[in-house]
C-alpha cells in the first residue's frame, strides 16, 4: 500500500503495539531546555531513573536567556536564573551534551537542532516546545511534548502514542518576489484557521514549498502547530542533502552516503492517502501582515482590517471586536500605514541568517524611524558570528538597529526583552495572542523583510516597495 | 497521579473559544521548577488587575465558582504553546475535568498526564452543559468516567469517547513511564537494529 512521509517515519519507529493499537513509539533525538525540563529531571531522580540515552539527548538554554552583551556577568532575574542553574546541575548530574550561554553554538533550541546536523532527516524529534514542529522542515516527524512527556522520553527513549491523521498542504506555482516562507506559512493558517490542522500532521508539499531553501522551510513548519497541527512535514531533497552535509553532527563520508540513500526512499509515494487536501496558488500570496490576536487573523499588507458587522457567527463576531479593541485598530482601516513602536526580529521562525539578510537587504542604506526601537536577536551563537563576518550585522547595526545575543529574546515575554503596555510590535516571531511578548503589548505577525520595511518607515508597510 | 473515577463538582463557564495556554498560564509564570503553586496564577491576565487586584466579571473571582472543579470551555481549548504548566495551573486551582467542543491536541494530551479529564461533546450538548453552568451551586455536574457519561443536574445523560489506555490509566492513577518500562525488551532490540550510519550526540 502506497504510504505518506509520515506513515513511513511512523512505522520506522514503532518498538511495540499495545492492544488498542497505542504504539511504543522510538525517539532519536531528544532536545531539552530550561523551562519545561526542571520538572521532568526532579520526577526521574525522585524514581531513581537515569537518562535511557544520552547520546541521543540534547540540552540548551534559550527560553529565558538575557540577550544583552553583558549577560555572561550574571543573569539578574533571580526566578531565570534557578532555572537556568537547575538544567545546568541536572545535564551535569545526568550526563547529557549541554551547550551554555558561553557555548558559541547556544542559541534558540529549534534553530540549533539542524544548524548543529542534530535533526536528521527520517528521525523522530521531541522537545517540551510547541515549536519543535519546526524540525519537519528536515523531513523529521518532530513535535512539541509537555513535561510528563519529557520525563518519559528520557527514561524510557520512547513516547505513547497513537498516530495522527495526514493532511497535504500543496501551494502550487511561483511566489512573487518579496513574498516568503512565512507569508506562505501564514496565508495557509489565515485560510484553514488556527484548529484546521488539528489531529493531523501536515505534509507541505508543490512548486513553492520545493522552491524554498532550508530557512524558509524551517519557518514553514515551524507554524504548523499554529495551524493546529502536531507537526509539519517536509519531504527530504537534494536541497536538504546540501544542507546537511558536513554539519558537526551530520553523518560523514561513507556513513553520509548510507543515510541519503535511506532518506531518498522517505518521500510519500504515488497515491498515498491523505485525509484532507488543501490547495493554494503561490501567485496569490501577498506579504502578510496580522491584524487580530490569533495568527489565523491575518491579511495581505494591501488589505483593509475586516469589519466585525460583516460576520454571520455570534461568538466569531464577539471574539473579532475583542481582537480590534485589544489591538486598537478600526475596521476597515488600512493596515499598511499602522505606526509601530518595537520592531522584533528574531525567534525560532526568523532568526536565521537568510533571515537577518532578508532584513539587512531592506535596510541597507536606511535608518530606523524616530522613536522606533528595533532589535535584531540572531538565532543561534552562530548565526550571529556569520554575520558578523559577512557584513550582515555592519548594515543592521549601521542601519541603528540593536544587534543582540541568542535567545527566544521578545517572542515571548519570559526574559527581560518584553512590550510594555500599549507598544504596538512588528514582529517575526510566531504568536500574536494577548499579551505574548508583554502584558498589554500588540503584535504584528510579518516576514523579516517586512519587519525592517517597518522599522525603517516607523509603520506596517509593503516590502516590496522599498526592494 | 490522582485516580479519576466519578467526580460531581460546580461547573465554571468559560464562554471563549480558541483560549491558548498563554491565557491559561502567561509565560512569566513559567520561570518554576515545581509543579504545584500554579493555581494562583491561572488565566492571570483575565483574573487579575495590573494592580494585582481581582476582575470581578471573570468567572473563576465569582464566589459561586471558587470551587468549581468542571471547566466548561468554548472551542479549541488549550491551543499554542506545549507548557504543561496550564493543565497544572488548572489541577492545582482545584479543575479536574474540561469540558469542550474541541481540544488542541498537545493540552489534550498533557491532561490525562496529571489525573484531568477533557471531555470532547458536540457543540450543542456543550451549550446546554454551558447553561447548567451558569446556574453556579444550584446546579453540579456528575462525571462518571467508568461509565462515559456526563450527568446533568436533571438527569439527562450524555456519552462521551474516551481513548481506552487513557481511561485505564486515569481510573487507576497510574504513572504510564513504569507501564512502558515493561518494554524494555523490546526498546532494546530497536535500538539494537538500528542503522550503523545514524550518529551519536556525544558529550562534545
Amino acid at each position: 500500500m502506497p504510504r505518506t512521509l509520515f506513515d513511513k517515519i511512523w512505522d520506522a519507529h514503532v518498538v511495540d503495539r499495545l492492544e488498542d493499537g497505542t504504539c511504543v513509539l522510538y525517539i532519536d533525538r531528544h532536545l531539552v531546555h530550561e523551562v519545561t525540563s526542571p520538572q521532568a529531571f526532579e520526577g526521574l531522580r525522585m524514581a531513581g531513573r537515569k537518562v535511557r540515552r544520552v547520546e541521543n539527548t540534547i540540552a540548551v538554554v534559550d527560553h529565558n536567556v538575557p540577550t544583552d552583551a553583558d549577560r555572561l556577568k550574571g543573569v539578574n532575574e533571580p526566578e531565570s536564573k534557578l532555572q537556568i542553574e537547575t538544567l545546568e546541575q541536572n545535564v551535569a548530574e545526568f550526563g547529557v551534551t549541554y551547550f551554555p550561554m558561553s557555548d558559541a553554538r547556544q542559541g534558540i533550541v529549534h534553530v540549533v537542532g539542524p544548524e548543529q546536523g542534530i535533526s536528521l532527516p527520517g528521525m523522530t524529534i521531541v522537545c517540551g516546545d510547541s515549536h519543535t514542529s519546526t524540525h519537519g522542515a528536515m523531513g523529521a516527524l518532530a513535535f512539541g511534548i509537555g513535561t510528563s512527556e519529557v520525563e518519559h522520553v528520557l527514561a524510557t527513549q520512547t513516547l505513547l502514542q497513537k498516530p495522527a491523521k495526514n493532511m497535504l498542504v500543496r501551494v502550487d506555482g511561483k511566489l512573487a518576489p518579496g513574498v516568503t516562507g512565512k507569508d506562505i506559512v501564514l496565508a495557509i493558517i489565515g485560510k484553514i484557521g488556527t484548529a484546521g490542522g488539528t489531529g493531523h500532521v501536515i505534509e507541505f508539499a508543490g512548486e513553492a514549498i520545493r522552491s524554498l531553501d532550508m530557512a524558509g522551510r524551517l519557518t514553514v513548519c515551524n507554524m504548523a502547530i499554529e495551524a493546529g497541527a502536531r507537526a509539519g512535514l517536509i519531504a527530504p531533497d537534494e536541497t536538504t542533502f546540501a544542507y546537511i552535509k558536513g554539519r558537526p553532527f551530520a553523518p560523514k563520508g561513507k556513513d553520509f552516503e548510507a543515510a541519503v540513500n535511506y532518506w531518498k526512499t522517505l518521500p510519500s509515494d504515488e497515491g498515498a492517502h491523505y485525509d484532507k487536501v488543501v490547495v493554494l496558488d503561490a501567485a496569490e500570496i501577498a506579504p502578510e501582515v496580522t491584524w487580530g490576536t490569533n495568527p489565523e487573523a491575518v491579511i495581505p499588507i494591501t488589505g483593509t482590517v475586516p469589519n466585525p458587522a460583516d460576520e454571520p457567527d455570534e461568538t466569531k463576531r464577539a471574539q473579532m471586536e475583542r481582537m480590534l479593541s485589544y489591538m486598537d485598530l478600526k475596521p476597515g482601516q488600512k493596515i499598511a500605514g499602522t505606526k509601530v513602536d518595537v520592531v522584533f526580529i528574531g525567534s525560532c521562525t526568523n532568526s536565521r541568517i537568510e533571515d537577518l539578510r532578508q532584513a539587512a537587504a531592506v535596510a541597507k542604506g536606511k535608518h530606523v524611524a524616530p522613536g522606533v526601537r528595533a532589535l535584531v536577536v540572531p538565532g543561534s551563537g552562530l548565526v550571529k558570528k556569520q554575520a558578523e563576518e559577512e557584513g550582515t550585522a555592519q548594515i543592521l547595526i549601521d542601519a541603528g538597529f540593536e544587534w543582540r545575543e541568542a535567545g527566544c529574546s521578545m517572542c515571548l515575554g519570559m526574559n527581560p526583552d518584553k512590550l510594555t503596555p500599549g507598544q504596538r510590535c512588528a514582529s517575526t516571531s510566531n504568536r500574536n495572542f494577548e499579551g505574548r511578548q508583554g502584558p498589554g503589548g500588540r503584535t504584528h505577525l510579518l516576514s523579516p523583510g517586512m519587519a525592517a520595511a517597518a522599522a525603517v518607515t516607523g509603520a506596517l508597510t509593503d516590502v516590496r516597495e522599498l526592494i | 497521579m490522582d485516580k479519576f473515577t466519578t467526580l460531581t463538582a460546580v461547573a465554571a463557564p468559560l464562554n471563549v473559544a480558541n483560549v491558548d495556554t498563554d491565557k491559561i498560564i502567561p509565560a512569566r509564570f513559567l520561570k518554576t521548577i515545581k509543579r504545584t503553586g500554579l493555581g494562583k496564577s491561572l488565566f492571570a491576565d483575565m483574573r487579575y488587575n495590573a494592580d494585582g487586584s481581582e476582575k470581578a466579571d471573570f468567572v473563576l473571582n465569582q464566589e459561586k465558582y471558587r470551587k468549581a472543579q468542571i471547566l466548561v470551555a468554548g472551542d479549541n481549548f488549550g491551543c499554542g504553546s506545549s507548557r504543561e504548566h496550564a493543565p497544572w495551573a488548572l489541577l492545582d486551582f482545584g479543575i479536574r475535568c474540561v469540558i469542550a467542543p474541541s481540544f488542541a491536541d498537545i493540552f489534550f494530551n498533557n491532561c490525562f498526564k496529571n489525573g484531568i479529564l477533557p471531555i470532547r461533546l458536540p457543540e450543542d450538548v456543550c451549550a446546554k452543559l454551558m447553561d447548567d453552568a451558569a446556574l453556579g451551586t444550584n446546579a453540579r455536574l456528575t462525571v462518571d468516567l467508568e461509565r462515559q457519561v456526563v450527568v446533568r443536574p436533571n438527569g439527562e445523560e450524555f456519552a462521551f469517547n474516551v481513548d481506552p489506555f487513557c481511561k485505564h490509566c486515569l481510573l487507576n492513577g497510574l504513572d504510564d513511564i513504569g507501564l512502558t518500562l515493561e518494554h524494555t525488551a523490546a526498546i532494546d532490540a530497536y535500538e539494537a537494529r538500528q542503522p550503523s550510519w545514524q550518529p551519536k550526540i556525544h558529550g562534545a
